[in-house]
């Protein structure tokens, strides 16, 4: 069963009428609708590669939050073997909102980190709808010394709305951990790869999004602030979204154009949703490409190549 | 005769006439104000001597890098640093009203050019590099300007192997320069980065506001954090978090005394006070020897050394 979203309704009535023709069909054996309803199929699968051709900003924002995409969790599965879990901040808690650890990438080891949001009521709670607390940060941070130590490179899967907005997450210094996993994504001497799979959201993304390499998903989203908040301050209402998504640019293909990113991975027709298995295979592969051009990189280089391209960025505009 | 009088009827005359018309710094349009927390009327002048601090309650209000810098250097003499313009409106921003249009109003209003300013003096003799960010100029929102600027104090302080003191003040990003004011937490974090491989203390003084983006960077990022009495530090607003959580937070909650409380902070400290503080810091954080306190003259007189101190009994061979 499909999840559709608001702007693929018409879709959905004719990919729906394909349907109940197949059923009637099932039940009643006389009956030949196959013309029929691959006739409908077709119609579905122009009006598919039309609609995902052109999505506007809110749209993509929409794609980019769709509860059936993959998620860090399903990449790691995917894509990695020997897959080794660690845990624990060693101050305070395990925030499950992060997940990391040891795995291997087409047989090389690397540390894996990424949000996670959780693919039903039960796992969104517990892994706190992917917006990590302080001990989030600091699990990565410390996960990304050892990394730095050991010569592992870091590959990071960035999806999350934002970093918790909580009392406890306040007290207990989420601005200090976001700055300090920022610092630690441009001190390691090692390949750092961030990958935005679905939501980039403000700081919570940046602490694990500041790379050598930066890819984004063709319909995955990295912006200052949500369009929802960024409409209630600006345009002092809340249903403005659809403008503050245009203003903000916070689509891939600006972002690649502003120069913030590095490359675009691009999605099956129709969202990462729609094909999970391509869409993660392709991620695997874009992955194993840059880490391969990162590896023959020395460790100062790495260092100092990526704070350059940070101290550089934003000096051409959209003219970049 | 006939230009150089023209120059002097420009200079006497016009400019002055061009000037008050526009600049509302020079002349306060009300001589008294009222402080927003006990309601005293307050003397301009005698506020402006106490550093903008209710006099009765000890309030702290806003001040400007401008008129903070003038009571910070020795004798209120310090040089400008330039800050390289960044590129205007990157994104051409348009809400209910443009993005330049803003920036013309805000730059109308201050009569500065942007949220932050960088300068070079002396603090108690100690040679220092400062950064300030200007509440008042589109609530010191950091954009690729304000980047720029805390860029260029690193690399200023840098190369004349002096420490940086930053003071911030911040609603955080700025919206209208989307992605690219988000990417000023990671450029920021480099110019830290930059201090701290230099072997140079960087003191942040965290002073009211500072939220959002600027505390998850460089605001936390300093090697000492002061912070001035009751300012509000966090990273998301006490707005956002009670309707996240749909409770009443408790009271003081994300103040300066509350953070000093959960260890984000080393000191909270009474703005009369923060300039002594900051030198005597500075100094034994660079080896030097206890400064003369109080007011300084500028830095260009010769100054008088200290009167030797009587030899104590015993230690005389």
């Amino acid at each position: 069963m499909t999840n559709y979203l608001e702007f693929e309704k018409s879709l959905a009535e004719i990919e729906g009428k394909a349907e109940e023709l197949r059923a009637l069909a099932r039940s009643n054996k006389d009956m030949d609708v196959e013309k029929e309803a691959s006739a409908l199929d077709k119609k579905a699968e122009a009006m598919l590669r039309d609609l995902y051709k052109s999505l506007d900003p809110w749209r993509k924002c929409q794609v980019a939050r769709h509860p059936e995409r993959p998620h860090c969790k399903d990449y790691i599965e995917a894509l990695f073997t020997e897959y080794t879990p660690l845990a624990g901040d060693r101050n305070f808690a395990d925030d499950h909102a992060v997940m990391g650890g040891l795995a291997r990438l087409g047989g090389t080891p690397v540390m894996v980190i990424g949000h996670e949001k959780g693919n039903d009521t039960k796992t969104r709670i517990e892994r706190n709808f992917g917006m990590a607390r302080p001990e989030g940060y600091r699990k990565a941070i410390r996960l990304m010394d050892i990394a730095d130590r050991f010569g592992l490179p870091i590959i990071a899967l960035v999806d999350t709305p934002g970093a918790y907005p909580g009392k406890g997450a306040e007290e207990r210094g989420q601005s200090e951990a976001i700055a300090r996993s920022t610092q630690k994504c441009l001190q390691v001497k090692v390949p750092m790869i961030s990958v935005i799979i679905g939501e980039g959201g403000s700081g919570g993304a940046v602490a694990f999004a500041t790379g050598n390499t930066v890819a984004m998903l063709e319909h995955s989203i990295y912006s200052v602030i949500s369009p929802e908040g960024c409409a209630s301050i600006l345009w002092k209402d809340a249903d403005k979204m659809r403008e503050a998504a245009e203003a903000l640019r916070l689509t891939a293909q600006d972002l690649l154009r502003l120069g913030v990113i590095d490359q675009i991975i691009p999605e099956p027709v129709g969202g990462a949703q729609r094909n999970r298995k391509v869409a993660m295979a392709d991620v695997g592969k874009a992955l194993e490409a840059m880490l391969k051009d990162l590896s023959k990189k020395k460790p100062d280089a790495l260092v100092k190549e990526r704070r350059q391209k940070y101290l550089d960025m934003g000096s051409k505009g959209l003219a970049a | 005769m006939g230009p150089k009088r023209a120059m002097n009827w420009i200079s006497n005359y016009v400019r002055p006439t061009i000037n008050s018309l526009f600049s509302r710094r020079e002349v306060p349009e009300n001589l008294w104000s009222k402080c927003p927390e006990c309601g005293t009327m307050l003397f301009h002048r005698e506020l402006s001597e106490n550093l903008n601090v209710c006099t009765s309650c000890d309030h702290h209000m806003a001040i400007t890098p401008r008129e903070r810098f003038a009571h910070l250097f020795d004798g209120g003499v310090f040089v400008e640093v330039a800050v390289p313009a960044p590129i205007s409106d990157p994104l051409h921003f348009r809400d209910q009203k443009k993005y330049p249009d803003r920036m013309r109003a805000a730059q109308k209003q201050t009569g500065e050019k942007e949220a932050m300013l960088v300068a070079e003096g002396e603090i108690g003799r100690t040679p220092i590099v400062a950064a300030g960010q200007d509440f008042s100029f589109m609530g010191g929102s950091m954009g690729m300007y304000v980047g720029n600027a805390i860029i260029t104090a690193a690399e200023r302080a840098v190369k004349l192997k002096r420490p940086l003191v930053l003071f911030s003040a911040a609603g955080g990003a700025r919206m209208q320069e989307g992605i690219l004011s988000l990417m000023q937490m990671p450029r920021t974090t480099v110019a830290v980065e930059m201090l701290k491989e230099a072997g140079l203390p960087y003191i942040v003084v965290l002073t009211h506001p500072t939220t959002g983006g600027v505390t998850a960077s460089y605001a936390m990022l300093g090697d000492v954090h002061i912070a001035e009495p009751n300012a509000l530090i966090c990273f998301a607003g006490p707005r956002v978090i009670e309707q996240t959580i749909r409770e009443k937070l408790p009271e003081g909650f994300q103040r300066a005394e509350y953070l000093l409380d959960h260890g984000m902070l080393d000191r909270v400290t009474h703005r009369k006070k923060l300039r002594d503080e900051l030198i005597t810091i500075l100094r034994m954080l660079t080896g030097q020897p206890p400064a003369v306190k109080g007011d300084l003259p500028a830095p260009a007189g010769a100054t008088q050394a200290p009167a030797p101190q009587p030899a104590k009994p015993g230690t005389e061979k």
